[in-house]
C-alpha cells in the first residue's frame, strides 16, 4: 500500500515536471508585482514621514496599481503553476474567479483613491485601505518566503 | 532475597513513582475560585478591546469562513507535528462558549493553561506567553468578551496521536517549560520599552511563531525570535531580532508601519499568517505599535535559525 502511494507520488511529480512551464509569463507577473512593490514603497515612505508628501508620486503609484490590476488576471495561465521560483500557490488556480475579483477590487480601489486624493490629508485617509487588498491576496495565494 | 519480596519491593517502588507522577502532573491553577468576586470588579470593555487585539484572539477563535472577527465560535484546525488541534468557542454562550466563566477562570486558562474543570490545556493555546499577562488585563478582556454575541455550537475535539492525547502528561511539560513568572518592570528602560516588552513577550505571543521549537514543541530559548519553520505550511517564519539577517536594516518606523499597513520597507505586503496578525495590530493605538518596534529593536541580535534537516520531524 505504502509502496504504491510512493510510486503514484513519484509518477505525479514526474508527470508534472514533464509539462513545459511558461517561464516567461512567471517572470512577467513577478516583475509586475515588483513594480507594485516599488510603487507601494514610495508611498509608504510618505506615510512614515521618511519622505515629503508628493502628489505626482502618489498618482504615479496609483496608476501603476491600476495597470497591474488589469494585466495580472491574464498572467496565470494553466502552464505557469511551477518553476521560475514562483511563490503562487495552487489555490490561485483552484479559485481563479476569486483571484480575478480581487484584482478588480484592487483596481477599483486605486481608481477611487486617484479621484479622492488631492492633498496630504486625503492621501493619509484614502491610500492605506488599498494595502488591505495586497495583504488579503498574499495571505491566501502566495507562499511564505524560504 | 527471595523473588517474591523483590517483586513486592518493585511493586511498591512503582506505586510510589506513579503517585509522584500523578502529583507532578496535577493541573495547578494560580487563582482560587473562592475569591472569584474580587476579580470581577472594575473591568473596562474599551480597554479589553485593546487586550483582545494585542492578544490576537480573533486570529484563532473567530469562526473560519465568515468575515466577522468578533464571532468567536472557534472551529479552526491548527496542524502540528502532534496532530490537529481544534480551536474552542470563546463566545459568551453559556453552554457552548465561556459565558459561564468568571474572570478567575479566564485568568487560570490564560496564565496557567488550566480549565475551570481542572484539566490541562495544550500549549497550542499560547499560555507560555500569556503567563506574563496582568490580571487587570484579563479582567478587562473578560468584560469585553461578555459584550459580544453568543455563538451556539461547540467546536470539535482535538485529533492527536498517542502519547500526546494524554492531557495529564502536559503537567510534566509545564514543569519544564512554564515558569509562571510575571514580567517585572525595568525602571532603567523607557515606559514605552516596558510596554513593548509586555506586548511582545506576553499578549502578542510573537515568539510562538517567530522561533524554532524543540522536539517537545517548546520554543528553543537561545533561538527565541530568530525565525523558524512555518508550522502551518511551506516556507519559513522570519527572524525578528535586530541582526543583519533579521530586522537589523529596519527602523522603528518601518516596524510600526508593517504593523499598521502590512508593508515592508521595500513595499512588499506581508501575507501568510502575518496578514491576519496585521488585522489585529492595525487596531492598536499607534503608541502600542511604536512600543513593539522599540522593544524588538532592543532584542539581542541573533542570526537567522538554519533550516532543519529533512526527516527531523519538523
Amino acid at each position: 500500500m505504502i509502496r504504491s502511494i510512493i510510486v503514484a507520488a513519484a509518477l505525479a511529480v514526474s508527470v508534472q515536471a514533464a509539462v513545459p512551464q511558461n517561464l516567461d509569463v512567471i517572470k512577467e507577473r513577478k516583475q509586475t508585482m515588483k513594480d507594485n512593490g516599488a510603487a507601494a514603497g514610495a508611498t509608504a515612505k510618505m506615510l512614515k514621514g521618511d519622505a515629503p508628501f508628493d502628489l505626482a508620486t502618489v498618482q504615479k503609484s496609483l496608476n501603476t496599481f491600476i495597470s497591474a490590476s488589469k494585466k495580472m488576471p491574464s498572467l496565470f495561465p494553466d502552464d505557469s503553476k511551477t518553476g521560475g521560483d514562483t511563490r503562487a500557490l495552487p489555490a490561485v488556480w483552484a479559485d481563479k474567479a476569486d483571484v480575478d475579483a480581487r484584482f478588480a477590487k484592487f483596481g477599483q480601489d486605486a481608481t477611487d483613491a486617484l479621484a479622492a486624493i488631492k492633498d496630504e490629508a486625503s492621501f493619509k485617509a484614502s491610500f492605506p485601505p488599498i494595502f488591505k487588498d495586497c495583504g488579503g491576496c498574499h495571505e491566501k495565494y502566495r507562499a511564505a518566503q524560504n | 532475597m527471595p523473588v517474591r519480596s523483590t517483586l513486592l519491593v518493585l511493586a511498591a517502588l512503582a506505586a510510589v513513582a506513579a503517585c509522584a507522577l500523578w502529583q507532578l502532573t496535577e493541573p495547578r491553577a494560580a487563582f482560587s475560585r473562592d475569591q472569584w468576586q474580587s476579580y470581577e470588579q472594575g473591568g473596562d470593555a474599551a480597554r479589553g478591546r485593546i487586550v483582545f487585539e494585542a492578544g490576537g484572539c480573533a486570529s484563532c477563535h473567530a469562526t473560519p469562513g465568515q468575515p466577522d472577527r468578533l464571532k468567536l465560535g472557534g472551529g479552526l484546525q491548527l496542524k502540528s507535528p502532534f496532530g490537529s488541534f481544534t480551536v474552542p468557542n470563546i463566545s459568551p454562550h453559556p453552554d457552548d462558549g465561556i459565558g459561564a466563566w468568571k474572570v478567575v477562570d479566564l485568568a487560570n486558562a490564560m496564565l496557567t493553561g488550566v480549565s475551570p474543570s481542572r484539566t490541562h490545556y495544550y500549549p497550542a493555546f499560547p499560555y507560555t506567553s500569556f503567563q506574563r499577562v496582568k490580571i487587570e488585563d484579563v479582567r478587562d478582556l473578560m468584560t469585553f468578551l461578555r459584550t459580544l454575541a453568543p455563538v451556539s455550537g461547540k467546536a470539535g475535539d482535538h485529533d492527536l496521536s498517542f502519547p500526546f492525547n494524554i492531557r495529564r502528561g502536559l503537567g510534566l511539560w509545564k514543569l519544564l517549560f512554564l515558569d509562571g513568572k510575571p514580567l517585572k518592570a525595568d525602571p532603567a528602560k523607557t515606559l514605552q520599552w516596558n510596554r513593548g516588552r509586555y506586548l511582545v513577550e506576553g499578549l502578542g505571543h510573537c515568539a510562538e511563531c517567530h522561533s524554532p521549537r524543540n522536539i517537545l514543541g517548546a520554543v528553543v530559548a537561545d533561538r527565541r525570535f530568530a525565525g523558524g519553520p512555518n508550522l502551518e505550511g511551506k516556507g519559513r517564519v522570519p527572524n525578528i531580532t535586530p541582526d543583519a539577517s533579521g530586522l537589523g536594516p529596519w527602523s522603528q518606523k518601518d516596524i510600526a508601519e508593517l504593523l499598521t499597513s502590512g508593508l515592508t520597507p521595500d513595499g512588499d505586503s506581508v501575507g501568510g499568517a502575518m496578514a491576519e496578525v496585521i488585522r489585529n495590530t492595525a487596531e492598536l493605538p499607534p503608541s502600542d505599535r511604536e512600543a513593539i518596534a522599540e522593544y524588538l529593536k532592543s532584542l539581542p541580535p541573533r542570526q537567522t535559525s538554519p533550516p532543519e534537516k529533512k526527516g527531523s520531524g519538523g
